[in-house]
């Protein structure tokens, strides 16, 4: 079994390609999104509809303009023109004062803000609306600071288009499932093709070794690797993108590892169905890497799809995963919140386990 | 060396997939440290017959026993006792001569000190010592196929079964194979080799020629040249062929 694993690393530490795709790719495709997903606001096209018209709602109005954030494209005297506004495409968000904004806050110490974002682009528009929301605070800070009374202006964000904001805006998550998808399935189902189109499948089959060792002796490097990839993302986005881990760490990489286990018995199946590298890599391209990035709600949001595609989507393992790794990262929920994705994942898991060996073993006979 | 002991013994091997009879009641007998020759065009069925023996395809029904051992209830044992080498050579490319060694070695469960001992003498004798630490890529194709024969030896079985092992091979590296095959019968291991050059077949002891999944004819090749009256195995073979 050690002789095994150690064949195993020398053909992936002897093949320039194996190497590029382990240890180039984490790196690459989290810096990728990482800069790509930007995370800084500079002129951001918006539109002011003030009903009040007073002076704190100018004063306001004044201080974001003045941020050096946003950017005055257009004055609204109507709420029609909001839907127009953002379907021109001339601005990205649309601050909204309530009638008698001043009168309110002395009277009723209460007076609201609407901020309406377009959140096709998920992360800028949940950045407009924190920054937005931000300097409103600030405002409301520095003028009632000495006032005991609970003074409250309350900014109400409403995110359109995408209303969940699911996407995008933490890219961590979706690229530790590609990686991990992408390691785990297609690297396995390619090595075990290679033994087959080599020959030398057969004679591990004709030697003593059982073929639930062969399967373990050629899958476990690549649980480690993928181990390792998964840190190595994690590290990356919290070092040079400031991506937390707000959850327990060894959950989430318990999770993780669920999940290459999961990617591995696919990538076994996968195997025992190609007889040649390249069908092998076909096949993990079109059958898991196009359904992970598209389907899993990783790059398009799974409640924008059509109703087929959101059912499709349901089966696909990845998104469960994508779902736990936010919540872990993101939230900081423990097992107790994510038991039930958590059962699904292992269900599958167990399903490909079971097919993988049970189809390994048919072409043995 | 060789003693009279029958080491594979089959009666009616049949194997059917589906309707398709791909060996149909083979009966043969083999001597321990024979060369056996199976021979058969394409398609005839030596294939299928190799990977029964080997314990990779489980028979339709027959009696077959391989070193003594049953083949429906004790492949664990027949596969500890015989080496296999197909005509792809089965050598890991991107690995060096001794990573190959040891990792067949270490499957077959011999101790390191036991590989490392194995590998100097059966390198030695193939006088590649120099290569050990080559990449197997580099090597030209005569050496790789000796050195997957080597590697089919390492653990020292009674029956090493060769499945068109000479295919892409030319002719003075073939010959000069079929000399390891000899000096390796010498040993007392038991040789049974598929081949479809039928020049090959008259280095065997005995042969067998399957047409369409039968055995049709089985002796030494000098009694089935006799037979058919003719000079070579590659005219028996015709003779056979045309019916």
């Amino acid at each position: 079994m050690k002789g095994f694993i150690i064949k195993e690393f020398l053909h992936i530490f002897r093949d320039v390609r194996s190497m590029i795709i382990l240890f180039g790719m984490p790196v690459v495709q989290v810096l990728i999104f990482g800069f790509t997903i930007s995370t800084e606001i500079k002129d951001a096209e918006i539109a002011i509809l003030d009903q009040s018209k007073d002076n704190i709602t100018l004063e306001l109005s004044n201080k974001i303009l003045s941020s050096g954030y946003f950017l005055l494209n257009d004055n609204l005297t109507h709420y029609d023109q909001i839907e127009e506004s953002f379907k021109a495409g001339k601005i990205k968000e649309v601050i909204i004062f309530e009638d008698g904004f001043a009168r309110k806050l002395e009277k009723e110490h209460d007076a609201h803000i609407k901020v309406i974002a377009d959140a096709s682009d998920p992360n800028m528009a949940s950045l407009l609306v924190n920054y937005t929301a931000g300097i409103v605070r600030n405002y409301q800070m520095q003028q009632y600071e000495n006032i005991s009374l609970p003074i409250k202006i309350t900014t109400e964000p409403k995110m359109l288009y995408n209303p969940g904001l699911k996407s995008v805006f933490m890219f961590v998550p979706g690229v530790i499932t590609i990686l991990l998808m992408l390691i785990s399935a297609m690297m396995t189902s390619i090595s075990i093709a290679r033994e087959k189109e080599l020959g030398t499948m057969e004679v591990l089959l004709v030697s003593p070794l059982k073929p639930i060792q062969i399967l373990v002796g050629k899958v476990l490097p690549y649980v480690l690797l993928a181990f390792i990839n998964a840190i190595t993302i994690l590290l990356l986005g919290f070092f040079v993108f400031d991506v937390p881990i707000q959850g327990s760490i060894i959950l989430l990489l318990a999770e993780c590892l669920l999940f290459i286990i999961m990617a591995l018995s696919l990538g076994i199946f996968i195997s025992t169905v190609s007889n040649t590298q390249q069908t092998a890599m076909m096949m993990s391209l079109f059958a898991l890497m196009l359904p992970t990035i598209l389907l899993s709600g990783f790059i398009y949001p799974i409640e924008n799809m059509p109703e087929i595609l959101q059912w499709l989507s349901h089966i696909m393992p990845s998104k469960w995963f994508i779902i736990i790794v936010k919540n872990i990262m993101l939230k900081g929920v423990g097992l107790g919140y994510i038991w039930k994705e958590t059962l699904i994942l292992t269900v599958m898991t167990l399903i490909f386990i079971g097919l993988s060996v049970k189809k390994f073993k048919i072409r043995l006979e | 060396m060789a003693e009279n002991g029958i080491i594979i013994k089959a009666v009616n091997l049949t194997k059917k997939f589906g309707n398709f009879v791909a060996n149909d009641n083979l009966t043969f007998e083999v001597r321990q440290g024979e060369i056996f020759g199976f021979l058969g065009a394409n398609g005839a069925g030596k294939t299928t017959a190799i990977r029964i023996l080997c314990g990779l395809l489980k028979p339709t029904s027959g009696q077959i026993e391989v070193a003594g051992y049953d083949v429906y209830k004790e492949t664990e044992k027949i596969k500890r006792n015989i080496g296999y080498m197909s005509q792809k050579f089965s050598l890991y490319e991107d690995l060096t001569v001794w990573e190959n060694f040891r990792f067949y070695g270490g499957i077959y469960g011999l101790s390191g000190k036991e590989i490392r001992k194995k590998t100097g003498y059966l390198l030695d004798k193939l006088q590649l010592t120099a290569a050990r630490d080559k990449i197997i890529s580099s090597l030209p194709l005569g050496w790789k196929q000796k050195l997957a024969f080597s590697i089919a030896i390492i653990h020292d079985p009674k029956i090493i079964f060769l499945d068109e092992p000479t295919s892409g091979v030319d002719p003075i590296t073939r010959r000069q194979f079929w000399d390891m095959i000899y000096e390796t019968a010498h040993e007392g291991i038991t040789i049974f080799v598929t081949t479809h050059y039928m020049d090959e077949a008259e280095y065997c002891e005995r042969v067998s020629v399957m047409v369409d999944g039968k055995i049709v004819a089985m002796d030494t090749p000098r009694a089935l040249e006799d037979k058919y009256h003719v000079e070579t195995m590659e005219e028996v073979f015709l003779k056979i062929a045309r019916g």
